[in-house]
């Protein structure tokens, strides 16, 4: 039986960049519970001699000649912006690595 | 008027019966007098719409020749992205967003001068299958108010059962095309995926989704069909192949020798009892019209749901990713001091709904290192069975029918907490999705025991979509013929109707 | 208690791994249409597709395709023929999509390698730096970061972000681990990217410019014991951004890991950024909880499985690797080692050559190039390759200065006349009425006015104090405006003096 804690609800809350109230990470997990019981069932007919599908169509190679079409206007590119300054997106400060 | 199909509303259109500005009004008015009952639209384009109208009947003055369906109007899934109007995907994460750009279904409705009235209702990112996931408030189904129209594309589906417009644009992940379409009494068609662009369309799952027609008659969905389909060079997964000959099939409706296959295992337990009788009745409709119906089993069928629900956020979990506050879209918590990554957080706690959020974790844990194999490898193997289950059935039919769905409308709040049983919904229509086959659904008339629409679910080969429409005609014209009436002159009349 | 470099060495051996990212020069985009050039104002190179617009699909750019093959063949590497890009999802506002399309388990060249040589007191030595693999990707969009001290991201209050730069096409060249590089490991390191750089170059696919960000290289950086299976925790360095930068960061490392060995603690698993100023490592992220990038193929491409004929063609047009062709120049050219290292760092070998190939002799053109030509390039502060003078007008010089119809000092006027655009060097000969004096009564008629002139140094000469005549020569030569062969009238004023 699969099953996710709450603390592994968290985990992937972090990884997809989701803040969550302790109510929603326990109700997710109880959910989760049932849900992957249900969908684990891919496992039983999965052999390992089945090939894995990832697309519908057997296409390959398809390519764009490598020709510069006109951008979008900065104005445009900018119009949904939160906030702009100096023709550029402006967010909040950046953590991490730079 | 605005009871008439698209076909018919052309036509009036050609001999200069009526205006497209005159159409595109008694659309807007009618949309006026129910939508607050319906909640159909997000937006209504007022006068953009009726700006395309009068550019088009000047054209037409002109004596320009014009596109079948030119001056027609049509109501777009807000999941197209269209230049300057708002597009949400009924999410509160996009509130107030306007594209730069037009996607390629709504650069060529323009370009067949079909007139875009708005943007319909749909459940948030096109997930769900009642339409109750909309940031937006949820669609009533014309039928009954207290009823779900379907989802995701149900804001789609009711604005045609209303009359609130003739035609309208729909998107198909695992059946929210056709899912809506049966419980609407309406009609409509996933194509082939690859058939019809999927660039503008808002991912929610890329190997899955596919934009396609939905319509009140057979033939006027493949006229849309013919419209908005054909080889875009901006979708690397579109077809280049000639667009298969939708409209023919659709006025020819000849399905004499042709064979069609019953999927065992899309029917019988689980499907409710108006919804068979229905089906069986179709079927007998079939075989008068001349077609052979022979019973085809495709065993990998019952592992479908389980490998969709894992493809598909799976997608979804790294599609939505691009909505952080950064570039477009709501921006939460952007105090003194925050940063991006609290921001990111706190906007998509705030932004995204219930059913997006249970998706994108769930589509993380699939992805995630250690899981891969067990759970989106898994069900990428378990889509190979799938595909060769179809690829078997059909060397024994030329089509393979079942009911859309198992059961009619239910009632809006019913399933809402209960996601296992809101996933049930599409256990018919998610294996067309899965293989990228064409599916449509088509009204196969009334359940007994509540008086709604079933639907019935045709399904041909990869670019062999004249064939569902071949059949689709042919049961329609004899289940007209049947009635004496078009089915949604059954539905219930709604109030104000001009 | 610092280390020396020696006693890091005489203890530790160093596990070397590179891993370098070249934006390819292509015109468009990786997966859009946008323009690639540098340094356009902010976010006017942007679209739905690289900007991540709701909606947007990536498209491949065969160009940048064809860029990859070209390098995975000439790092000898197999072309893989079925491969896909992936997904590597990950958050961070410099990347739209919040996902970076790359390519994970099936990239499309895997197996190759470089050899590099290295110069050391025990004369040349070669090592093979084996190619793990070399894939396609994107590049991010730039961040500029206000507010703090110094515009680095700690102390910021908010950062501004172009994407201009995000969608380029990247390439990534992952070596496997270079074993036996012993207390070479910052040479070979150099070394490699050096060979990488020339042969990138050579292919014409990308700028190669370390110091634009268009060719980057991250270092990752381990000890062991020597004698020792056990393998250390590795650092990885980034924003390496010049060669010497590559040496200098490695052994900086290296000296890093060793101290902190040696005092029993522990190296952590990191990301550290290299700095220009101190030739130093700063702790960036640390990489201790992996991050989990969920990688799966990308739905919105199709596999790329190049056929056997597109590899051979590509193949064919593989030029030779530089390392090897500059050796069989200096051979045929019988040049200096260390000539040969000036036209390379003067950026000059592909232009000498092809005047060679004019029928120029080689040191001629080298020494025009090297010299003359250098030095108006110096002058006018622009590189020789914008100069207006082509290997053409160079050999046409050189043939006319052995034909004895210029000098070497009115050849220099000639290529400045070229340069400063007067036309092909026999229009600039023509126009400027630049000609050799060699009428022999008129050279003698200006030395005996010269003569005259200063007799007194005239006299010197004829007595035997040969050195004299130096200013007596100048004297003619200017007499008769630069346009005699300087040769020519010393001969004829030793004979007039008797000498
Ligand atoms: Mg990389
Ligand atoms: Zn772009």
């Amino acid at each position: 039986m699969s099953s996710l804690s709450r603390d592994d609800v968290a985990k992937l809350a972090g990884l997809a960049r989701i803040e969550m109230s302790e109510e929603e990470l326990v109700a997710l997990s109880n959910e989760f519970t049932v849900i992957l019981d249900a969908v684990a069932r891919v496992q039983e007919v999965a052999g390992a001699d089945v090939e894995a599908t990832s697309h519908p169509l057997p296409l390959r190679n398809v390519f764009r000649t490598d020709v510069v079409v006109p951008s979008l206007t900065p104005e445009e590119a900018l119009s949904g912006a939160p906030a702009q300054e100096e023709q550029r997106f402006r967010v909040p400060q950046i953590l991490g690595e730079e | 008027m605005i009871r008439s199909s698209a076909a018919e509303m052309a036509a009036k259109l050609v001999t200069g019966e009526v205006t497209s500005v005159a159409l595109t009004q008694a659309h807007l008015d009618r949309i006026a007098s129910v939508d607050a009952d319906v909640h159909a639209f997000l937006h209504v384009d007022t006068e953009g719409a009726l700006a395309q109208a009068a550019a088009i009947d000047a054209k037409r003055a002109k004596g320009e020749k014009l596109s079948p369906l030119a001056g027609v109007p049509l109501a777009l899934k807000d999941v197209m992205a269209q230049k300057g109007i708002p597009t949400t995907c009924g999410s509160k994460i996009l509130e107030g967003w306007r594209p730069p750009y037009d996607s390629t279904v709504v650069a060529n409705l323009k370009k067949n001068d079909i007139v875009i009235l708005g943007k319909t209702n749909m459940d948030e990112f096109a997930m769900g299958s009642s339409t109750e996931n909309s940031a937006y408030g949820p669609t009533h189904n014309p039928w009954d108010l207290t009823r779900i129209p379907g989802g995701s594309g149900g804001g789609s589906s009711a604005a045609l059962a209303a009359f609130e417009a003739p035609l309208a644009i729909g998107t198909d992940t695992g059946g929210s095309i056709r899912q809506p379409a049966a419980v609407t009494g309406t009609v409509g068609v996933k194509p082939t995926y690859g058939g019809v662009s999927r660039y503008g369309l808002v991912a929610f799952s890329s190997s899955l989704d596919q934009a396609g027609p939905c319509a009140r008659t057979v033939l006027d969905a493949a006229l849309l069909h013919e419209a908005i389909a054909g080889h875009d060079p901006k979708d690397s997964t579109s077809i280049k192949a000639p667009v298969p000959q939708v409209v023919a099939a659709a006025k020819s409706g000849d399905v004499k020798g042709m064979k069609i296959g019953v999927v065992k295992e899309l029917n019988g337990d689980g499907y409710q009892a108006g919804v068979r009788a229905r089906f069986e009745e179709s079927l007998e409709l079939l075989a008068k019209a001349g077609a052979e119906i022979v019973e085809v089993s495709a065993p990998n069928f019952e592992y479908a749901l389980a490998a969709y629900y894992l493809i598909a956020p799976s997608e979804c979990s790294s599609n939505l990713a691009r909505f952080d506050a950064m570039r477009y879209g709501l921006r939460v918590g952007d105090v003194d001091g925050a940063a991006a990554e609290s921001v990111m957080n706190l906007t998509r706690e705030v932004g995204f709904g219930k059913e997006v959020k249970r998706r994108i974790i769930l589509g993380t844990y699939a992805l995630s290192s250690g899981y891969y194999d067990a759970y989106y490898g898994s069900a990428q193997k378990v889509r190979t069975l799938i595909t060769q289950d179809f690829t078997n059935a059909f060397t024994k039919a030329d089509v393979l029918v079942s009911p859309t769905c198992p059961t009619t409308a239910f009632k809006i709040g019913e399933k809402a907490n209960d996601p296992l049983a809101m996933y049930l919904n599409d256990i018919a229509t998610i294996p067309v999705n899965m293989a990228g086959i064409g599916g449509m659904s088509l009204p196969s008339g009334l359940a007994d025991e509540d008086g709604l629409p079933v639907g019935f679910q045709i399904m041909s080969p990869v670019m062999k979509d004249e064939r569902m429409y071949s059949v689709g005609a042919a049961l329609e014209a004899a289940l007209l013929s049947k009635w004496g009436a078009p089915l949604l002159d059954k539905a219930p009349i709604m109030g104000g109707s001009k | 208690m610092s280390l020396t470099y020696d006693d890091v060495v005489a203890k530790y051996e160093p596990v070397l791994g590179l891993e370098v990212h070249v934006e390819l020069n292509t015109n468009s985009k990786m997966f859009c249409g946008c323009s690639t050039i540098f340094g356009a104002e902010p976010n006017t190179q942007t679209c739905p597709v690289c900007l991540a617009l709701p909606g947007a699909l990536p498209t491949v750019n065969e160009k940048a395709i064809e860029s990859t093959i070209k390098i995975g063949l000439a790092l000898n590497c197999s072309i893989a023929p079925f491969s896909r890009f992936a997904r590597k999802n990950y958050f961070y506002p410099d990347m739209p999509k919040n996902f970076q399309i790359s390519q994970y388990d099936e990239p499309i060249c895997v197996n190759g390698y470089v050899d590099v040589e290295i110069q050391t007191d025990e004369g040349t030595k070669q090592f093979r730096v084996e190619v793990e693999r070399v894939h396609m990707e994107e590049d991010t969009g730039k961040s500029l970061h206000v507010g703090g001290a110094t515009g680095r991201i700690h102390g910021a209050d908010y950062s501004l972000l172009d994407y201009n730069r995000a969608g380029i096409p990247l390439v990534e060249i992952v070596t496997k681990i270079v074993p036996g590089t012993g207390k070479y490991a910052p040479e070979v390191a150099k070394a490699y990217v050096s060979e990488l750089r020339d042969i990138l170059r050579g292919l014409g696919v990308s700028d190669v410019k370390m110091e634009q960000g268009s060719l980057r290289c991250d270092a990752n950086v381990s000890l062991r014991l020597i004698g020792s299976d056990v393998l250390g925790t590795r650092s990885e360095t980034k924003n390496v951004n010049s060669l010497r930068s590559v040496e200098r960061a490695v052994r900086g490392e290296m000296i890093r890991h060793a101290e902190l060995l040696n005092k029993g603690e522990r190296v952590v698993q990191e990301t550290r950024h290299f700095q220009e100023d101190t030739g130093l490592t700063r702790s960036g992220r640390s990489k201790e909880q992996a991050e989990d990038y969920r990688y799966f193929p990308e739905p919105d491409l199709v596999p790329v499985a190049p056929d056997a004929a597109w590899i051979e063609e590509l193949r064919a047009a593989i030029p030779e690797r530089p390392s090897l062709h500059r050796k069989r120049l200096q051979e045929a050219w019988n040049v200096p080692a260390k000539e040969m290292e000036a036209m390379i760092n003067a950026d000059v070998l592909g232009i000498v050559e092809a005047t060679v190939a004019l029928g120029a002799d080689p040191t001629k053109a080298r020494s025009w190039w090297l010299g003359e030509i250098s030095r108006l390039a110096n002058e006018r502060d622009t590189a020789i390759a914008d100069l207006a003078i082509t290997p053409t007008d160079v050999a046409a010089i050189v043939a006319l200065v052995e034909k004895g119809e210029l000098t070497d000092k009115l050849a220099r006027q000639v290529v400045e006349g070229v340069i400063a655009g007067e036309g092909t060097p026999a229009e600039v000969v023509s126009k400027r009425g630049i000609k050799v004096v060699n009428d022999d009564g008129a050279l003698m008629a200006a030395i005996e006015k010269v003569c005259a002139e200063q007799a007194e140094t005239a006299e010197k000469v004829r007595s035997g104090h040969l050195p004299a005549a130096g200013a007596l020569i100048g004297a003619v030569m200017k007499e008769t405006k630069g346009q005699a062969d300087a040769a020519r009238v010393r001969e004829l004023l030793l004979g007039h003096l008797g000498q």
